[in-house]
C-alpha cells in the first residue's frame, strides 16, 4: 500500500510474535497476502512503525482479537459461483439424501454466507432437518455475525440474482425478513448449525462428514500447509464423503489424490473413494 | 524508440488495462515474436464474471502460450498469464502466483493496483509495467510504487486510448519512460530482455 512498506524482515518478526506469544501460527501463510494485510492495518490504525505495531501487538493481548480479524482476508458471499450451487444441488444433494443423518463442514465459513446458502439448499430438498453443519473458523468476530444470520440488505439483490443462476425458480426474499437495512435470515436455518472456533493449521480432526465445504482458504496456505489440511480433511471424511473447495483451488497436486475422484470436469468437488 | 541498457535485464512485464483495453491486446497479440524472454502477466477488468471466456478468446491470437494464472504456479518466461476473474493475482517473493480473495480495489477484482505492486517488490527493476486504456485509474498507485523500485514504466499513449483516464492518470503522476501508441507496443514487448 502506498506509503507504507513492511519488508521481508519485519513481516517474518509480526509472523514469530503472533506464533511466540499467541500460539497463532501463520508462518505457512502466503507472505503476499500477509504483507498486504498488515500494511492494511498499519494504515488503518495509523502507526508511525513496524515497531510500533510490533510493540502493540506484543504487550497488548486485547488488540490481538482485531489483528487476526485483519489479517484474514473474510470476504464472502451467498451462492458465490452458481454453478457450484446448482451442481451441489442436482448431483451431491441427492446422494447425501440416502443417509439418516447429514453432517456439513463449512471451514473457513467466515461470516457464514456460505452456510446459509447451504442451509436454503437443504431445506428445498427436504434435508435440513436431518443435517447438522458445522461452521468453523480461526476468526472469532465473523463467527459472531455468522451466527446472527444478518446481512446488509444491499447486498441481497446479487445474492438472489446468484440464487437464481444457480438454477431455482423460488422467491429468495421469502428466507429473510427485511428491517432497518438488514435482511435477517429464517431462525430455522440457523437452528441446524453449529459455530464455532477452528484452526485448519493447529486443530485436530472433530469428526466424521459427509460433505466438507473449504473455499477460498487454501488459497492463502503455502503448498505444504495445503497438504496437511488435506489429510486432515481426508480423515475427517466418510467414505463415500465429498470435498468442496474454491473455483481456483485443487487436489490435484496433493498426496491424497488418490483417495479422490472428481466428481465432475470443471467444479472443483472430490469424492472419497475409500 | 530507445531501447537502453535499462530493459536488458526485464524479468516480467505487467500489463493493465480497463474500458476499451482488450482491443489493444488483441492487436498486439499477434505480433508478439518466440522465443519471449520475459514472462507477462494481463490484468484486465471485465463485467461478467460468471461466464469468463477470455483466455478463450485471446490464446488463439498468439503463438506464445497464454493460459490463466494459477495459485502457486511459478512464473516462466515466454508465458503469457492472465489474472482470472473475481480475484487478486499477487506475486510472491519467490516468482510464484497467489490468489486472494479480498476486498475489490477501486470497484475492481482483479486490481490493476494489487499485482502491480507485488510484483514490484518481488521483481524492483527486473519489472516493466504497461498501463493501456481504462475510464479508472487502477494501476496508478502500483506503477508509483513500481517506479520506487525502479520498474520500468510504460503507457498507451493517452491520445490513443478509447477511454485515456488510466494512462493519463499516470503520466500526471509520475515520469513515465515509455509512452507507446497501439502499434508500438509489440515492439516494445519483444526488445525486452
Ligand atoms: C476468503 S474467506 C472464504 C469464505 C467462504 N468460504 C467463501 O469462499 O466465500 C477465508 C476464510 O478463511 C478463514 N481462515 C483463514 N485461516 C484459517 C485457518 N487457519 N483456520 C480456519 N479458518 C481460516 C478466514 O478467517 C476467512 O474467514
Amino acid at each position: 500500500m502506498l506509503g507504507v512498506y513492511i519488508s521481508d524482515d519485519e513481516l517474518e518478526l509480526l509472523i514469530t510474535d503472533l506464533h511466540d506469544i499467541y500460539g497463532y501460527d501463520f508462518s505457512d501463510y502466503s507472505r503476499a497476502s500477509l504483507r498486504r494485510r498488515f500494511e492494511r492495518l498499519y494504515s488503518i490504525d495509523k502507526y508511525l512503525s513496524v515497531a510500533e505495531l510490533r510493540y502493540r501487538i506484543r504487550t497488548d493481548a486485547d488488540y490481538l482479537k482485531r489483528v487476526i480479524e485483519e489479517i484474514t482476508v473474510n470476504v464472502t458471499e451467498m451462492f458465490r459461483d452458481p454453478t457450484f450451487y446448482k451442481t451441489l444441488r442436482e448431483e451431491v444433494l441427492p446422494l447425501l439424501a440416502t443417509h439418516h443423518f447429514i453432517r456439513i463442514w463449512h471451514a473457513g465459513a467466515s461470516t457464514g454466507e456460505e452456510v446459509y446458502s447451504m442451509a436454503i439448499m437443504l431445506h428445498e430438498a427436504n434435508l435440513l432437518n436431518k443435517s447438522l453443519i458445522y461452521a468453523t473458523d480461526i476468526n472469532p468476530s465473523v463467527l459472531e455475525t455468522a451466527r446472527k444470520g444478518i446481512f446488509p440488505l444491499t447486498k441481497m439483490k446479487q445474492y438472489t440474482e446468484n440464487y437464481i443462476a444457480s438454477g431455482v425458480q423460488r422467491d429468495f426474499s421469502n428466507y429473510y425478513a427485511a428491517k432497518y437495512g438488514h435482511a435477517k435470515f429464517n431462525e430455522e436455518f440457523g437452528k441446524r448449525v453449529i459455530f464455532s472456533t477452528h484452526n485448519l493449521v493447529s486443530d485436530q480432526t472433530f469428526n466424521e462428514f459427509q460433505l466438507i465445504v473449504c473455499r477460498n482458504v487454501l488459497i492463502y496456505f503455502d503448498k505444504v500447509l495445503q497438504d496437511r489440511v488435506f489429510q486432515l480433511f481426508n480423515d475427517s471424511l466418510d467414505t463415500f464423503g465429498f470435498l468442496a473447495l474454491g473455483t481456483k483451488e485443487t487436489l490435484k497436486f496433493s498426496k491424497v489424490v488418490k483417495e479422490f475422484k472428481l466428481l465432475k470436469p470443471g467444479e472443483k468437488i472430490w469424492r472419497k473413494t475409500i | 524508440m530507445a531501447q537502453d541498457n535499462l530493459e536488458k535485464k526485464i524479468k516480467l512485464l505487467v500489463i493493465g488495462g480497463s474500458a476499451g483495453s482488450l482491443r489493444v491486446i488483441v492487436g498486439v497479440l499477434p505480433h508478439l515474436l518466440s522465443p519471449l524472454h520475459v514472462a507477462i502477466i494481463i490484468v484486465l477488468h471485465r463485467k461478467n464474471t460468471h461466464e469468463d471466456l477470455l483466455t478463450e478468446v485471446l490464446a488463439p491470437k498468439t503463438i506464445l502460450q497464454l493460459k490463466e494464472a494459477e495459485e502457486k504456479e511459478a512464473i516462466l518466461p515466454g508465458v503469457i498469464y492472465l489474472a482470472p476473474a473475481d480475484y487478486h493475482l499477487l506475486i510472491e517473493n519467490d516468482h510464484t502466483f497467489s490468489l486472494d480473495a479480498s476486498e475489490k480495489i477501486n470497484f475492481s477484482r482483479p486490481s490493476i493496483d494489487t499485482t502491480i505492486e507485488s510484483a514490484a517488490y518481488a521483481y524492483g527493476d527486473g519489472l516493466a509495467c504497461l498501463l493501456l486504456s481504462g475510464a479508472n485509474t487502477d494501476g496508478v498507485a502500483g506503477m508509483k510504487i513500481a517506479k520506487s523500485q525502479n520498474a520500468v514504466i510504460a503507457i498507451q499513449a493517452p491520445q490513443s486510448a478509447e477511454m485515456p483516464t488510466m494512462p493519463y492518470g499516470a503520466s500526471i503522476s509520475m515520469a513515465i519512460d515509455h509512452v507507446l501508441f497501439p502499434n508500438e507496443i509489440a515492439e516494445f514487448i519483444n526488445n525486452l530482455s
